[in-house]
């Protein structure tokens, strides 16, 4: 930033309204009667404080929100969000991140300072306050899990009406976020409650391996397996998720229909993290790490995922259908199977650098390798390292402090898809296949675009969205989650979230801007 | 060879982009004063308004520069020594160059009102500019801004976003109707109106009044008014910024004169972007375009012909695209504000009020010539086609969906043109083609050329 444009920064916000104010005050009440839970405070009738507790949080957010956008056309409300010290990592903001990252490292690590008890015994604190809610529910006590799940809940309605208000001028983005809402509240929420109530087995339908990277663990498949009809269900269609219906939902529409529409993680960024967007970074170095980063945890995942599998078949246990051989087998198609589409369509590989094709090389070399290694020589660990470690480390640096204390807490700092962007490994893997292998693209209309800023500005992935529009080249990207909000800030009317099966191997070649051709002069496309 | 380019907005940011790409061994100098970075000018509204940081404007990371070997130089050149090939800088520096590029840019009119120089009254045109309207905004109680253009609606917009009263002179009955035909216009003055914006139509600023202290009081109007206030905006267009090439042998009119390959008079001097004058402009179109398209486009251009691919500047189908509040802008091809007799318009308006097709053609051939936009978004591409192969109306109006750029689940209002078609002819006609990219790409046809 240039010196002299610093007087811009600090001097314009007016401040909140009346009606703002007192959402804020609101909200604050219901949190604070939260925090009082947590210190120990004991209320009367308890249910009907939390039920009072929670509703003050949420009205607060919409007394804000109908605050912020009432009494104006419908349009884009971006006005002094950069003026905003919540919103531009100001002193709220750092405020807050602190907060969610202490929330989460106490949630993750601490959950006796929630009120969490041990051992079977009597919730106490915040977690005791939930107990009733919980009682009515599923007839359990509540965890810390639930208390998480209602917040997590509570949050993403009340900041996805707060968005609606916002966007209420973009079909695309009030039908996008009811559907997130929608998932998070009933299958994420509502139906894994119920069904324990049912006597039947937790299982979030819509979340899927690997970001669901237990779901290969023996005791959640011992867990499902031994649940009947049910579980077995839910087994075969965790594995058609991930073979069958995320490919085939990622070719028609792109990554989107999953991050953007669907997933728990994407539907709190969209909801609670949309003031915090357009603090990711857009940088050319920004994108070199994320593609390191990403891919680095997509490597562990697998990594871990195959030993944690391979320690349970090695053994060839009783009830299962794979066995030892199988296992192996399976592992082999897979990888081969995926040699076997580059070397037919080699034009994918074109599309990496020499770095990735040698690392991919030598990792799918060594995983193969190691695991052919422990087949023969009879070793329940894969790696030379137990299963359970590995386990252990990924859910503690990846499951734990990366998707939770890090996902969520940096949202004021990093905006609000660091995880998607930098760790996600279902995002790693929907993305390689969003670039090689599906119908979606934005596409630029022409040459309108007049390098404004503001789609880089408020992607939330950080993708420099404008250095694609200014050339005239659509937009295939690996990370974008195709939330439509670069296209729905564009004053131009430049960039539209499209899908066409004929040119899925082209797409981001096509240059619409106009340009000098020698014989033709100035021509629009090619 | 050193090329020399003053100026670092998009005419010569562009000019020196592409000249790198077409030469690795030219020397290459971008000469502004206004800022270190090329930054998008259209985007400085969103600074104000708190969407944007100024940082996020410059559309190339800072490394961008150095990689592609483009020297960025901040001075001010106060003269050229065309004879010595020697710019002089007002810090008394000389920068020799072989070849020169002029893209100087715009600055914001003004026409001799009194008090016109006061403190707090500002065109908006440039950095400074915006630094001026940030201090003068600080306890603004109200600000009146003079003119009823793309700038007058921005300005309006931008103090309305930090809740400052604005009262807006339009001298003429409508706003903007030298360009929007009168049911757009009127859409806009409306949707001015909406936002609580003071609109004073056919109403002209006669004097600016100082408060004692060099700063603005009030204006005076032609209606007789005084309207009391702490800043004013002229932005009654703009002329090229040329004055500093007085005495430097540069043929000049309004603009720096340039023929169909922008070279000025004088050999190795070129002129491109707001500041550039055509000699020889296409029919439909004027001598001085300021706007960032066109500027980009010469930019292009010329850095062809530098490289010695000589090719003279087409500006190819008019398009032009802005936003008025909330509401789109978007035209491709002619539209004029008047339809003259030989041609005529298809006109349909949602009943909110705040969009609107329109579609020029010829009344004699009913070729189609031009299309209006408002609040919903065209493909340039398809319209261009249309419009360059001089397609009759009908065939448009079937294949309309294929224009239709709005967003998924928006409502599509092409069924609706039709009824109204309908209507007016007595022809019933029925959409041949769905919305969407394949039917976009099949009819393009660049499909089979890129595989």
């Amino acid at each position: 930033m240039e010196p002299n444009m610093s007087i811009i920064s600090n001097s314009a916000h007016n401040g909140l309204n009346g009606g703002q104010k007192a959402g804020v005050l609101l909200g604050s009440t219901g949190l604070l009667l939260l925090l009082l839970s947590a210190f120990g405070m004991q209320f009367p009738a308890s249910f009907g404080m939390l039920i009072l507790a929670l509703a003050a949080t949420v009205g607060g957010v919409l007394l804000y929100a109908w605050y912020t956008y009432t009494g104006l056309p419908a349009g884009i409300k971006n006005n002094q969000l950069w003026f905003q010290s919540i919103s531009n990592r100001g002193l709220w903001g750092m405020i807050s991140a602190v907060l969610i990252t202490g929330f989460y490292v106490v949630l993750y690590f601490m959950p006796h300072y929630l009120g969490q008890g041990a051992d079977g015994a009597a919730n106490t604190g915040l977690i005791a306050f939930f107990d009733p809610l919980s009682q009515a529910l599923k007839k359990q006590p509540a965890s810390q899990w639930f208390v998480y799940g209602v917040l997590y809940t509570l949050g993403i309605l009340a900041m996805g009406i707060k968005f609606i208000w916002k966007y209420r001028h973009n079909r695309y983005q009030v039908i996008r976020t009811c559907s997130v809402m929608f998932f998070q509240t009933g299958i994420a929420f509502l139906l894994p409650e119920f069904m324990q109530r049912l006597n039947q087995p937790y299982y979030d339908f819509k979340n899927m391996w690997p970001l669901d990277y237990d779901f290969f663990e023996k005791g959640q498949m011992d867990y499902l397996l031994n649940s009947g009809g049910v579980g077995l269900f839910m087994i075969v269609f965790g594995v058609a998720m991930i073979f069958i219906i995320s490919p085939v939902l990622t070719y028609f529409y792109g990554k989107r229909w999953y991050c953007s529409w669907v997933c728990g993680c994407g539907g709190l960024a969209e909801t609670v993290g949309d003031p915090f967007r357009q603090l990711s970074d857009k940088s050319l170095r920004a994108w070199k790490i994320e593609r390191w980063l990403i891919h680095s945890v997509l490597v562990f995942v697998v990594v871990m995922t195959v030993a944690v599998l391979f320690a349970i078949f090695h053994e060839n246990p009783a009830g299962y259908y794979v066995t030892r051989d199988l296992f192996l087998g399976l592992v082999l198609c897979i990888f081969i199977g995926l040699g076997l589409l580059l070397w037919l369509r080699p034009q994918y590989l074109n599309k990496v650098s020499r770095q990735v094709k040698i690392a991919a090389t030598v990792i799918f070399v060594l995983i193969i390798g190691l695991t052919s290694l422990a087949y023969f020589f009879k070793s329940p660990n894969v790696f030379f390292i137990p299963a359970d470690w590995l386990k252990a480390w990924y859910g503690f640096f990846i499951g734990a402090i990366f998707s939770g204390v890090i996902g969520v807490g940096f949202y004021p700092l990093m905006g609000s898809r660091v995880w998607c962007r930098f760790g996600c490994p279902m995002a790693a893997i929907l993305g390689l296949q969003q670039k090689f292998f599906s119908r979606f693209r934005i596409t630029t209309n022409g040459g309108q675009c007049i390098s404004c800023g503001n789609c880089s500005t408020y992607c939330e992935m950080g993708i420099d969205v404008r250095a694609y529009a200014q050339r005239g080249q659509d937009i295939v990207r690996a990370s974008c989650v195709g939330c439509g909000i670069c296209a729905a800030v564009c004053p131009r009317g430049v960039l539209r979230l499209e899908n066409s099966a004929l040119d899925v191997h082209t797409r981001a070649e096509a240059v619409r801007v106009i340009r000098i051709d020698v014989d033709k002069g100035v021509v629009l496309g090619e | 060879m050193h090329i020399a380019i003053i100026g670092n907005g998009i005419s010569g940011v562009t000019a020196a982009r592409v000249l790198r790409q077409l030469s690795d061994s030219c020397q290459i100098t971008v000469i502004s004063a206004e800022s270190d970075y090329f930054f998008s000018r259209t985007a400085l509204m969103y600074v104000y308004m708190g969407h944007l940081r100024f940082q996020d404007t410059q559309p190339y990371e800072t490394w961008f520069w150095k990689k592609n070997r483009i020297t960025l130089k901040k001075a001010h050149i106060q003269s050229i020594d065309t004879a010595a090939k020697s710019l002089l800088c007002t810090t008394g520096e000389r920068i020799p160059y072989d070849k020169l590029i002029i893209a100087t840019g715009s600055k914001p009119n003004k026409f001799d009102w009194p008090g016109q120089n006061l403190q707090n009254v500002h065109g908006l045109y440039s950095l400074q500019d915006l630094e001026a309207m940030e201090r003068g905004s600080a306890g603004l109680q109200r600000a009146v801004i003079v003119g009823g253009g793309l700038i007058g609606i921005e300005m309006a917009e931008m103090f309305h976003s930090r809740h400052i009263p604005v009262t807006l002179l339009v001298r003429e009955s409508s706003f903007w109707n030298g360009t929007l035909p009168a049911e757009e216009s009127a859409m806009i003055n409306r949707h001015i109106r909406e936002y609580g914006i003071d609109l004073r139509l056919n109403t002209e600023l006669q004097e600016i009044v100082d408060d004692g202290t060099g700063k603005v009081a009030a204006v005076h109007t032609n209606t007789g008014e005084r309207i009391d206030c702490g800043y004013v905006g002229l932005t009654v267009g703009v002329s090229p910024n040329i004055d500093f090439l007085q005495g430097s042998g540069i043929a000049t009119k309004r603009g720096v004169l340039v023929n169909d390959y922008l070279q000025t008079n004088l050999p190795d001097v070129y002129a491109i972007g707001d500041c550039a004058e055509l000699q020889n402009p296409a029919p439909d179109r004027r001598a001085i375009e300021p706007v960032w398209y066109t500027g980009r486009m010469m930019g292009e251009t010329l850095a062809h012909n530098i490289s010695g691919q000589t090719i003279a500047y087409q500006p190819g189908i008019w398009f032009n695209s802005a936003k008025f509040f909330d509401i789109e802008y978007q035209v491709y091809g002619t539209v004029p504000p008047q339809i003259p007799d030989d041609q005529s318009s298809m006109y349909w308006e949602h009943p909110d009020g705040n969009k609107s097709i329109r579609i020029v053609y010829a009344k004699a051939t009913s070729v189609v010539l031009g299309f209006n936009l408002m609040g919903i978004r065209y493909r340039q591409e398809v319209c261009e086609r249309w419009i360059s192969e001089h397609t009759p109306l009908e065939t448009v109006m079937q294949n309309l969906s294929l224009a239709n750029f709005d967003p998924e689940f928006y409502d599509q209002y092409e069924p609706v043109l039709l009824e109204q078609y309908a209507q007016q002819t007595g022809k019933n006609l029925t959409l041949r083609k769905k919305r969407g990219l394949s039917g976009v790409i099949q009819f393009l046809g660049t499909i089979s050329k890129r595989q």
